[in-house]
């Protein structure tokens, strides 16, 4: 009997003692964060629509525009990334600037830059895939399998192949 | 306008990225691997279309606009026989990841890693 006591109160304190260190764990900032994400990733996305407009002003179609910006992004990020500044950036804007193509474009060069001692073949050229290996691979099949059920839905509802 | 309904829904793609990030104890690849697939499922059934109308570069700029890019180029393709539904896709983002490839290596080969500030 003595022994369920002596758990009890130990229970009990290790309660209390959870309640008094919850007092001093920051809380993560949830909304901080969000609104920090929120202002980048908006700004980034009203730059390329600007760019888009700029570069279709000379003339270019809607499409050849949106890629022109999308690389333009893509080129800035890199460069960014290869300066040392993207990470400042992150730090601060977190998912902001991870979500839209520029996060994709960063996790290409960042780990290739610091795999470089092994060499320019199994460092750079390896690793520049490390993160973005995943993303060009799952997009890419799930790309496939949506364009063959596509194809074969075209055949069934008797389109010409 | 457009540049205000850009900014939002740009804004709040990006915010959903972040609560994943936060909440949950996804890693940052583990998210952008989710967003990619999820703009290119949704764009399958056609629902992400109507939020590239309405939001242009705010829809196409983050990374579920990369998968609805390959989705779409798939299903453009899928009307032009089998060998385009299978290259379709990464026809339609090939600017991109071309680009991303190249110049990153350039990048990457010029310049040497530095510590985070």
């Amino acid at each position: 009997m003595a022994d369920t006591k002596e758990k009890q109160q130990k229970k009990e304190v290790a309660k209390a003692y959870e309640k008094y260190a919850r007092k001093f764990t920051p809380k993560p900032k949830y909304f901080m964060n969000s609104l920090k994400a929120f202002i980048t990733g908006g700004m980034i996305c009203a730059a390329a629509l600007l760019l888009e407009n700029i570069i279709s002003g000379y003339g270019a179609d809607d499409k050849t525009a949106g890629t022109y910006s999308v690389i333009v992004l893509v080129m800035l990020a890199q460069l960014l990334t290869g300066l040392g500044w993207f990470d400042t950036i992150g730090k601060f804007a977190g998912a902001g600037v991870i979500v839209p193509i520029t996060g994709f474009a960063n996790s290409m060069v960042a780990p290739a830059i610091e795999y470089k001692k092994e060499g320019i073949v199994l460092g750079v050229g390896a690793k520049l895939f490390s993160l973005a290996g995943p993303v060009l691979v799952s997009g890419i099949t799930v790309s496939m399998i949506i364009g063959i059920i596509y194809w074969i839905m075209g055949i069934a509802g008797g389109q010409h192949v | 306008m457009d540049y205000v309904y850009s900014f939002i829904t740009g804004g709040l793609i990006c915010v959903i990225g972040q609560i994943l990030m936060d909440a949950t104890k996804l890693t940052a690849p583990r998210v952008l691997v989710i967003l990619v697939v999820a703009g290119a499922l949704l764009q399958a059934f056609n629902l992400y279309e109507p939020i590239v109308e309405f939001a242009s570069t705010g829809a196409r700029v983050p990374l579920p606009g990369f998968g609805y890019n390959l989705a779409k180029g798939a299903m453009e393709g899928a009307s032009g026989g089998f060998l385009e539904a299978v290259t379709g896709g990464v026809k339609a983002a090939s600017g991109g990841i071309t680009v991303a490839i190249a110049w990153g290596y350039i990048i990457a080969l010029t310049f040497s890693p530095k510590s985070v500030r």
